[in-house]
């Protein structure tokens, strides 16, 4: 298979001063001048402080390949795809991208307010890289996929947010690139525009285009790439397949663990109803574990205590996989929680059967909750993790297949089968 | 397929990546030439190198955006304004007033023989589109800061569509000219056919000092302030209100190192027959016009690989 992007050594390197002041007047530029000379500093550079906003990264995508970059603010995913869309050149090192670029930093980039949105649209086509010929064949698709076909003619500057964001997604989505490098153009929009954009994503996985892709959005990471790079510092840390990664880097980036204790009442999460104390992952002995065999039962053990008679509470867990998607949620229906709450610490075990989860990071979101109209109000709600992983002897849900298992659960059930 | 429990959980997985496969293929069948497309457009990124060399086929590459740049800017000139495009005549005609009644009427400045009016308004249509393009040209960069930090171009398309710009101004202000003309009878000569030659040179000088100063203009926001008052100064020097041959041999030659006045003399000459200029000081001009261009060039490029990390 043939490579689409390679990325040797690459590096870049701001001054500090670069970032923090983009410009300065002259004025400033010849006080500085004057300050240096007061302070015979003139010849001896001053010390700047430096950041490597990347860091010797290398990494290769295949032809057809949906690479994910994650990593905290400031780990350097904006500037590799903005070193890697020519936008600003590295410091040290080389990329090689073969194909036809289309980038996407942003949806929209240089539409004018005062043009009409016929205008825009051959505008911020042109801006993209689409020759005026390619727009004018697209242009009936574009506004029919926008659905603003009646103020296409209306400046820009009157359209609503929502209007504006679907007509230049639109055109963003009519690019015909052979590589994409996209950048959080999801963090816009609704929810329903965020999910045509996915599902316009994954068509450009699905044809074989390659696509570079960096977002926060988890589960979309998850959905959308086959693999996924972390970088932290400017530097690559993780490299696998996306749902490893992205699973990986949701537990250490959290920093949420097996067990979450608040022995301070007052400061415990909570209202004037009830307050968590504790949160703990426990195996079927009762001891503390953050990874668990999936064979075996796992226990969500909440303590908490409630402060006053009031309605009747009751615990309840949600259990999110490792790409944000909630596995299940559970409550105990013990006729014993029906009753007015009385004041006290109660402890409460929530036991999850061996052969259900499947593997890879859990979150699960301990509450305590009463029952109020239309649905129950939460009065203290704090995730745990912890991990579920395969032996692999055979004897679990997996039998003998060793890839990979889609979906939250992988119960084992019970088959029949009868020859007819 | 008699016992398909196992195989059968599994199925979704193999399945899905049956498709890609599948997708694939049926794409690179559709399309058999792209491989070989692909294989010939490689983009390799580099650290910046010191002196940049100009990449003229990538320029070309990206000539229809040079168009769209310059059309968005001619679209939007004079949006959401009362009297529109009339702002393109009158500009240079009221300047043309004030100078025929201060320096015509009082000063009583030398004027090639010709009616004041003839004079210094033949001298300001191509005085106002450099005035208006070199303006546009510094503020480009910094005008379009959101395209420069999100999209891939290259940056001299900005600064080069805005010295586009103010041609539209230029050809309808000419025919204000016509009609002086007609008023004042006075025809132009053969040489008129050359009159596009001292556009162009207006024009490289403005591009020239446009590329230096929107360069400038990424790094200090000074040039905004300083360019009406360097443009002001600069209409004084460039005989626009007095004939540069009324002046001594040696001033006109200094002079000639600025381009503006062998623009201004040749236009004269072609549009409304005024004396021929001195072929050495236009020679001189347009050997100015040109290193100027050089140089603004020069610095441009040096300047082009931090111009998103600085803006």
């Amino acid at each position: 298979m043939s490579i689409a992007i390679s990325v040797q050594g690459l590096s870049k390197q701001y001054r500090l001063g670069q970032l923090q002041r983009g410009y300065g007047t002259l004025r400033d530029a010849m006080a500085s001048v004057a300050r240096r000379l007061r302070e015979h500093e003139l010849h001896h550079h001053r010390e700047v402080e430096q950041i490597w906003a990347l860091d010797d990264v290398s990494f290769e995508v295949a032809e057809g390949e949906v690479l994910g970059v994650i990593g905290r603010n400031g780990a350097g995913k904006s500037t590799l795809l903005k070193v890697l869309t020519r936008i600003t050149n590295p410091t040290r090192g080389r990329a090689e991208i073969r194909g036809r670029v289309g980038s996407l930093l942003e949806v929209g980039t240089g539409f004018h307010a005062e043009l009409t949105g016929r205008e825009n649209v051959y505008l911020n086509g042109a801006i993209l890289g689409m020759k005026r010929r390619e727009i004018t064949r697209k242009f009936d698709d574009i506004v029919a996929f926008s659905g603003i076909e009646k103020f296409i003619d209306t400046p820009v500057k009157r359209y609503s947010s929502g209007m504006y964001v679907r007509l230049a997604f639109s055109v963003a989505a009519h690019l015909e690139p052979e590589i994409l490098l996209v950048d959080e153009v999801l963090a816009v929009g609704d929810a329903e525009f965020q999910r045509r954009c996915l599902g316009r994503m994954e068509e450009y996985g699905a044809s074989g285009r390659t696509v570079l892709f960096v977002s926060h959005n988890m589960q979309a990471m998850s959905q959308l790439c086959d693999r996924v790079i972390q970088l932290d510092g400017g530097c690559v840390v993780r490299d696998g397949p996306s749902v490893e990664v992205v699973a990986q880097y949701l537990q250490s980036g959290l920093g949420v663990g097996a067990h979450q204790a608040w022995p301070d009442l007052d400061s415990a999460p909570g209202d004037d109803v009830v307050r968590l104390r504790e949160i703990r992952v426990v195996d079927q002995h009762g001891d503390l574990v953050d990874a668990v065999d999936v064979r075996n039962t796992v226990g969500i053990q909440t303590k908490f205590t409630v402060l006053t008679h009031g309605p009747p509470l009751f615990p309840q867990i949600k259990v999110v996989d490792g790409r944000g998607d909630t596995a299940f949620n559970a409550m105990d229906t013990n006729p014993v929680w029906l009753e007015p709450s009385e004041p006290g610490t109660y402890v409460s075990i929530a036991w999850i059967p061996g052969n259900l989860l499947n593997e890879g990071l859990f979150t699960v979101h301990a509450a305590v909750c009463s029952f109020a109209l239309p649905k129950p109000a939460i009065h203290a709600l704090r995730p745990v993790a912890f991990h579920v992983h395969d032996l692999g002897e055979g004897d679990s849900s997996r039998g003998a297949y060793a890839g990979l298992w889609q979906g939250p659960v992988r119960p084992l059930l019970e088959w029949e089968t009868v020859r007819s | 397929m008699a016992l398909a429990g196992q195989p059968a959980s599994i199925e979704p997985v193999t399945e899905t990546q049956f498709e890609l496969r599948e997708d694939a293929a049926a794409v690179a069948a559709a399309q058999p030439s792209t491989s070989v497309d692909r294989a010939a457009r490689v983009v390799v990124i580099t650290p910046a190198k010191r002196w940049p060399r100009l990449d003229l086929r990538e320029l070309w590459h990206y000539r229809e955006l040079l168009g769209t740049f310059a059309w968005r800017d001619i679209k939007v000139r004079y949006k959401q304004t009362f009297v529109g495009i009339a702002w393109a005549l009158i500009q240079p005609f009221v300047t043309m007033v004030i100078f025929t009644i201060i320096f015509g009427k009082f000063a009583k400045f030398p004027s090639n023989g010709l009616p004041y009016p003839i004079f210094t308004y033949s001298a300001l249509l191509p005085w106002t589109y450099f005035a208006s393009a070199l303006a546009l040209a510094s503020a480009s960069l910094v005008a379009n800061v959101n395209l420069v930090t999100k999209v891939y171009f290259p940056r001299l398309l900005l600064p080069l569509a805005a010295t586009c710009v103010p041609v539209i101004d230029f050809l309808l202000s000419i025919s204000v000219l016509v009609g002086m003309m007609a008023w004042f009878s006075v025809w132009p000569g053969p040489a008129v056919v050359l009159a596009p030659l001292f556009l162009v040179l207006a024009a490289v000088t403005a591009i020239g000092f446009g590329l230096f100063l929107s360069a400038v203009n990424v790094r200090y926001r000074d040039v905004p302030y300083a360019i009406p008052f360097v443009i002001q100064i600069w209409l004084y020097v460039s005989g626009v209100i007095f004939p540069i041959s009324s002046l001594p041999t040696w001033e006109q030659w200094v002079l000639s190192l600025n381009p503006m006045t062998a623009v201004i003399a040749g236009f004269r000459w072609c549009v409304v027959a005024a004396p021929a200029p001195n072929p050495g000081q236009t020679l001189v001009s347009v050997v100015a016009a040109l290193v100027f261009f050089v140089l603004g060039l020069a610095y441009f490029r040096r300047s082009e690989p931090r111009f998103a990390d600085t803006i």
